[in-house]
């Protein structure tokens, strides 16, 4: 492929041309042979055309690929003797991977909590202001949510920036805030002492998702009925007893779809450790570990393992999720 | 509830503090973005509070744009559009089948999708990568364009099935009663009555596509074709202390998404209460 910026848009231009146009071609020609089916087979077949790229799609780029990384799993670093369990026992005595899936629970624990807080106040107190102010303030607290992780790494990064020497001026905003209070310039993501580091990376989830969070249940708080509220009012109720009391059990399932969304992708998380860390001084997540293994030490088995150990932590979200969905459509 | 009671001033103060607090982090970056080189790396952004008309300049956003910025602002174009559009169309018509046929196998299938959102995608790069370097595909826009594409099919599926069912059964009825075949209601019906959930879903998936630095790379990498998450990725790497370099750099790859967002926040929030899970 050429450096010339020209080429690579025309290279873009004919793959949405020939992507876009082929697979309705595709579509096209297959309604049509099938249309040439007798009436009772073409109406058996039909559905199958319409549902089959797309099964084809997941088949090939998640399901046979899921499949394949479980028995790589049981496979040495080139994925050409079986070790069995090896892998796994490896993982479970490494004291590093431990403190690693320590880590991914401390991430679920505070970010999806942690956002949900935060957007039910920002949702509850702009709900109260006019329009306008409650538009800015809502697009404030919003637009992290169009910003990349790698975008949002940098912005942090920034506010977490040190430096040592001697008669230097500050440039991070946090190490200015703790130097002009006395203490000694510290280099934040180094320091393990209360899993602080961790903590200041799970800061940036929460700056991140917030709005997400604000968003969905702001909508959900305009949803509850004005005459639920006003009765407790008249029955003599303060502000926070209604909004625990009326507002909060009637919003409850939106919460819960709000925590469960980001605790999926909590679970996941890898871009800010990556960029902020590279998983070192003790940060390391499940996804980073598994981006270290493959890529750094070139172990395709231990690599499966830490993704199939992820999997497996995600099944119970996923059995919910499948549930979930049964009883909204029983409805 | 609207005059300035206690409680009315608190709320006030309360929502200001939180959006400072929120937007700072931003406001520091874009600041510094515009600073000079060595005021950047040698004084806090906030000085300009009191030295506000001083050291303004475009630099460094021309040197970032010099060292291979621009060339991955164009990459991530040329990725992110075929995979918004690919998805959005096979999705389209499974949602249709999913909502409107009645075939064996039709709930089981649609399970699977449910479940599949939540799968995360790590679980898919070691094979993908052995198949993409079969067919000699790495490296290749192509091979972004196939993965995202997978990658986001249940995403799409799952929002335009619930977007599709909420839509008047009696009017695909009445279409197949004047002797509609379903490509016809497909296409001249159920796509343009779509269209909320097409562009909600597009959205999203741009936004996933533009921002993702996992997907690019493992299966792009740097280089030539390397897009703007991955050089930003490099010049906090190589160059942690080239701040100026680097505040520019995070702004340029912020355009195209705040603008997105800015203009379409509408549908955005829309797709967001739509199909609230991303595998």
């Amino acid at each position: 492929m050429s450096d010339d910026p020209f080429l690579k848009i025309v290279n873009g231009l004919v793959a949405i041309v020939l992507g876009v146009g082929g697979t309705a071609a595709l579509y096209w020609v297959l309604n049509f042979l099938v249309g040439l089916l007798p009436g009772k087979w073409d109406r058996r077949i039909k559905p199958y055309v319409f549902v089959g790229p797309a099964v084809l799609v997941v088949t090939v780029f998640l399901i046979y690929p899921a499949l394949m990384t479980v028995i790589f799993s049981f496979a040495d670093a080139n994925s050409i003797n079986w070790v069995g369990f090896q892998n796994y026992v490896d993982l479970f005595q490494d004291k590093e991977f431990l403190g690693t899936l320590f880590n991914n629970l401390l991430w679920i624990l505070i970010v999806p909590a942690g956002s949900v807080i935060v957007g039910l106040l920002v949702a509850v107190l702009a709900d109260r202001l006019k329009a306008l102010p409650e538009r800015i303030a809502k697009s404030v607290i919003f637009m992290p949510m169009a910003i990349s992780f790698v975008g949002a790494s940098t912005i942090w990064g920034f506010v977490y920036a040190t430096r040592f020497a001697q008669g230097d001026k500050q440039i991070g905003l946090l190490s200015a805030i703790s130097t002009s209070l006395g203490f000694e310039p510290v280099a934040w993501l180094r320091i393990q002492t209360g899993s602080l580091n961790d903590l200041l990376l799970i800061v940036i989830m929460v700056w991140l998702q917030a709005g997400f969070a604000m968003v969905l249940l702001s909508s959900a708080i305009k949803g509850v009925p004005d005459d639920t509220v006003e009765a407790a009012r008249i029955d003599g109720a303060s502000e926070i007893q209604i909004f625990f009391q009326v507002v909060v059990p009637q919003i409850w399932p939106t919460v819960i779809v709000v925590f469960v969304t980001i605790l999926i992708l909590v679970l996941k998380v890898f871009d800010i450790v990556y960029v902020m860390t590279g998983g070192r001084s003790g940060t390391s997540v499940l996804a980073n570990t598994f981006f270290v293994e493959l890529f750094e030490f070139g172990d395709a088995g231990r690599a499966a393992a830490v993704v199939v150990v992820l999997m497996i932590a995600v099944i119970p979200v996923m059995i919910y999720q499948m549930r979930q969905f049964k009883k909204q459509e029983a409805r | 509830m609207r005059q300035l009671t206690l409680g009315g001033v608190a709320v006030r103060v309360a929502i200001t503090l939180l959006c400072v607090l929120w937007f700072i982090p931003t406001l520091g970056l874009l600041v510094s973005s515009f600073r000079d080189e060595a005021d950047v790396k040698t004084s806090g952004w906030w000085t300009v509070i009191t030295d506000p008309f001083s050291q303004w300049t475009f630099d460094s956003y021309r040197q970032v744009l010099e060292s291979g910025m621009a060339n991955a602002f164009v990459n991530s174009i040329v990725v992110s559009v075929p995979a918004t559009l690919l998805p959005i169309m096979i999705a389209a018509f499974a949602a249709y089948a999913f909502t409107f046929m009645r075939f064996w196998g039709r709930n089981v299938l649609f399970m699977l999708i449910v479940g599949l959102l939540v799968v995360p995608l790590q679980v898919a790069f070691v094979p993908l990568l052995n198949l993409f370097t079969d067919y000699d595909l790495n490296g290749t826009f192509l091979a972004v364009w196939l993965a995202h594409t997978g990658f986001g099919m249940p995403l799409a599926v799952y929002i335009l099935r619930n977007y599709m069912s909420s839509l008047p059964h009696e009017i695909i009825e009445s279409a197949e009663i004047d002797g509609a075949s379903h490509f016809q209601t497909f296409w001249r019906l159920i796509v343009p009555m779509s269209v909320p959930a097409l562009a909600a879903f597009a959205i999203f998936q741009f936004l996933w596509v533009w921002n993702d630095l996992l997907v690019a790379l493992i299966f792009l990498g740097a280089g030539d074709n390397e897009v703007v998450t991955i050089t930003l990725r490099d010049l906090i790497g190589d160059k942690g202390q080239e701040w100026h370099l680097l505040t520019a750099g995070a702004f340029i790859t912020m355009t195209v998404p705040l603008l997105v967002f800015f203009s379409l926040q509408r549908y955005f929030v829309r797709g967001l209460t739509a199909g609230s899970v991303k595998g």
